[in-house]
C-alpha cells in the first residue's frame, strides 16, 4: 500500500522507456518516417560500426586511466592524513568540497580555467614549453582525466579513510612485535583490511566514469573531431541530435546492458561482503 | 629528527592536494569578481579592479532570473515529490516484509546505476506525445528515474536505524497510525530526512542532459541555459563564473555541516 506510489513512478519512469526502447530498437524509425520492422538488423549494424566501437573504446580507455589515477591517488592520501584530531577534520571537510560541486558547474570551471587569455592553465603550460589547447584532442582528453581525478578523488579518499579507522588495531601491533617492515604490513595488513572499500570505489568510479555525459558535454562537447566522444554523448546525438531514434535506441539498449552487468557484480560483490542492506 | 622529516613530507603532499583541490574554485571566484575588461584582456591572478557587476547582472537579467527560477522550482518539485513517495516507500521496505521486496529494491538501485542517456529517447517520445514537453513537470517527473532510488536507498538505512521497540510502544499508548508517524517517526528521522533531502536536491540542480532534451525555452533551467551561453560566440565569462559562484555555495556550506554523511550518498549516487 504504501509502495503503490513508488511502484506507479518507477513503472512510468523506467519500465514503459525500456519497452519503448526496445521497440524503437527493432524498428528503422527516422524522425517523422513511418517505422518499418526489421528486427536485429540494427544491432549487426551497431556491432560493426567502427563510430560505436570507438566511443567504446574511448569511455573504456577514460574510465581505466581515471581509476587508475584515482584509487592511488585516494589511497596515498589517506594512508597520510592524522587520524585523529582537529586538523584531519578540518581537511576532511575540504577536500569533500569538489563532491558537492553541482556537475555542470564542474565543466565550466575546467572550461575556465583551459580557456587561453581568461584561464590560467594555457599560460602557466607555456612557461615551461607546451603550447596548451583544449582544441588538441590530446589535451582535451587528459584536461577531462583530470576534470574527474579533481572531481571524484575526494570520495576515494572520503571511503578509504573510512575502511582504515575500521581496521583492527591489534593487527598492527602484532605486525610490528613480529618485526615486519613497513612495507610488509602495508601489503599484508592494510590492503587485505580494505578490500571491500576498494572494491567498492571500483566498480562506483567505473559505472560513473562509463557513463559520464553532463561535465564533457559542457567541457568538450565530445570534441574536438570526436576525440572525447563517450558512449552517452554517442547516444544522445544519434537519436536528438540526428533523429535516427531506431538506431539510436539499439546503442542505448546495448549501453545500458553493460552498465547493468556490471552493477549487477558490484551487488553481488557488495552483499556478499555485508549481507543484505 | 627522522620522524619530523617524514611529517613535514607529508604535510606538504596534503598541501599541494589542497591547492589543487581549490585552485579551479579560487579561480572561479575571482573571474566573478572581475569587470568585463580585465578578464578578456590580460591574465590576472586577482582581481585588479574588484567589482559586483557581474552578481548584479546574474540578478536582474530575465534570462537567468527566470531559468534560476525554473531550476529552483524543479529541485525543489523534484525533493517533495521523491521525499514524499520515497518516504512511504522506505516505510514498506524498512517494516514490512512483500513478496519481490528484495528483488525490487535490488531494481531500484540498479535503476539509479543506468545512464541517463539511455532513457533520453523514449523520454522524448513520451512527454512529447502526452503533451508535457517543455513544461517543468515532465523534467521533475524524469528526475525520479535516479532520485527517487537514491531517496528509497538513503531513507531504508535511516529507517531501519529507529528501534521496531519504539513502533510498539507508540501503538500501545493509543496512538493512531497517523499520529505515529507524524508525531514520532519523522522527528526522529529528521536529520536524515535532511540529508536525503541535499542530496535529491544535488542532483536535481546538477543535472543537464534529460534538462535539456525535455526543454525548449520556457522550462530551461539554469544547466540549460548556462550551456547554451557557452556555446555562443564572445561568452560572457564575467556573468557564468558568477552564476557559477552562486551554484556552488549552498554545497560548500552543507559540507561543513554534514561531512559525516556525504560518504553514503554518494554510495548510492
Amino acid at each position: 500500500m504504501f509502495f503503490l506510489p513508488a511502484l506507479l513512478l518507477v513503472g512510468f519512469n523506467a519500465f514503459v522507456p525500456i519497452f519503448l526502447v526496445f521497440s524503437y530498437s527493432l524498428h528503422s524509425l527516422f524522425a517523422a518516417l513511418p517505422a518499418e520492422y526489421i528486427g536485429l538488423e540494427q544491432y549487426r549494424r551497431l556491432l560493426s560500426d567502427p563510430e560505436f566501437l570507438e566511443s567504446l573504446y574511448r569511455g573504456l580507455f577514460f574510465s581505466a586511466e581515471c581509476l587508475l589515477i584515482e584509487i592511488p591517488l585516494g589511497l596515498g592520501i589517506a594512508l597520510i592524513l592524522p587520524k585523529k584530531g582537529l586538523a584531519g577534520g578540518i581537511f576532511m571537510s575540504l577536500i569533500a568540497i569538489p563532491l558537492v560541486v553541482p556537475w555542470t558547474t564542474v565543466g565550466l570551471m575546467w572550461r575556465l580555467l583551459t580557456q587561453s587569455i581568461v584561464g590560467p592553465i594555457p599560460a602557466s603550460l607555456s612557461k615551461v614549453g607546451i603550447e596548451f589547447s583544449i582544441s588538441n584532442p590530446v589535451h582535451a582528453f587528459q584536461t577531462l582525466v583530470l576534470m574527474d581525478v579533481w572531481h571524484w578523488t575526494p570520495l576515494a579518499i572520503i571511503l578509504i579513510s573510512a575502511g582504515l579507522v575500521a581496521l583492527p588495531k591489534e593487527f598492527y601491533e602484532a605486525a610490528k612485535i613480529d618485526g615486519a617492515r613497513s612495507w610488509k604490513i602495508f601489503r599484508h595488513v592494510t590492503l587485505p583490511g580494505l578490500k571491500l572499500p576498494l572494491l567498492v570505489l571500483f566498480l562506483l568510479r567505473f559505472i560513473d566514469t562509463f557513463k559520464i555525459y553532463d561535465e564533457v558535454w559542457i567541457l568538450t562537447a565530445g570534441g574536438p573531431g570526436s576525440a572525447t566522444e563517450f558512449l552517452s554523448i554517442f547516444t544522445v546525438r544519434l537519436g536528438i541530435g540526428q533523429f535516427n531514434l531506431g538506431y539510436g535506441s539499439a546503442v542505448s539498449l546495448l549501453f545500458l546492458y553493460a552498465v547493468l552487468t556490471v552493477s549487477f557484480i558490484l551487488m553481488i560483490l557488495l552483499t556478499r561482503g555485508r549481507g543484505m542492506k | 629528527m627522522k620522524l619530523r622529516n617524514k611529517r613535514t613530507i607529508y604535510a606538504t603532499i596534503l598541501g599541494i592536494y589542497l591547492i589543487f583541490t581549490f585552485l579551479p574554485i579560487y579561480w572561479m571566484t575571482i573571474t566573478a569578481l572581475k569587470p568585463k575588461s580585465e578578464i578578456t584582456r590580460t591574465l590576472t591572478y586577482y582581481p585588479h579592479r574588484f567589482t559586483l557587476e557581474n552578481f548584479a547582472k546574474a540578478f536582474t537579467e530575465p534570462l537567468w532570473m527566470n531559468a534560476l527560477k525554473n531550476s529552483l522550482l524543479i529541485s525543489c518539485g523534484s525533493v517533495t515529490l521523491c521525499l514524499m513517495v520515497g518516504i512511504c516507500a522506505a516505510y514498506a521496505f524498512s517494516r514490512y516484509t512483500f513478496i519481490g521486496d528484495k528483488h525490487f529494491f535490488f531494481w531500484l538501485i540498479t535503476n539509479r546505476m543506468a545512464p541517463p542517456a539511455v532513457f533520453v529517447i523514449p523520454y522524448f517520445m513520451i512527454y512529447t506525445t502526452i503533451g508535457l514537453f517543455d513544461t517543468i513537470l515532465a523534467i521533475i517527473l524524469s528526475h525520479t528515474l535516479f532520485n527517487l532510488p537514491l531517496a528509497i536507498w538513503l531513507l531504508v538505512g535511516f529507517m531501519n536505524a529507529v528501534p521496531k521497540d519504539l513502533d510498539e510502544a507508540a501503538f500501545v499508548d493509543g496512538y493512531s497510525f497517523v499520529r505515529y508517524f507524524r508525531k514520532i517517526l519523522l522527528p526522529v528521522i529528521a536529520p536524515g530526512i535532511g540529508v536525503t533531502a541535499f542530496f535529491l536536491f544535488l542532483f536535481s540542480w546538477s543535472e543537464l542532459l534529460l534538462g535539456s532534451v525535455l526543454t525548449a525555452a520556457s522550462a530551461k533551467p539554469v544547466t540549460v541555459a548556462l550551456l547554451q551561453s557557452v556555446s555562443m560566440a564572445g561568452i560572457d565569462w564575467g556573468l557564468i563564473a558568477a552564476v557559477s559562484t552562486l551554484a556552488v555555495l549552498p554545497g560548500v556550506v552543507f559540507v561543513v555541516f554534514v561531512r559525516k554523511y556525504i560518504a553514503r550518498g554518494f554510495l548510492a549516487g
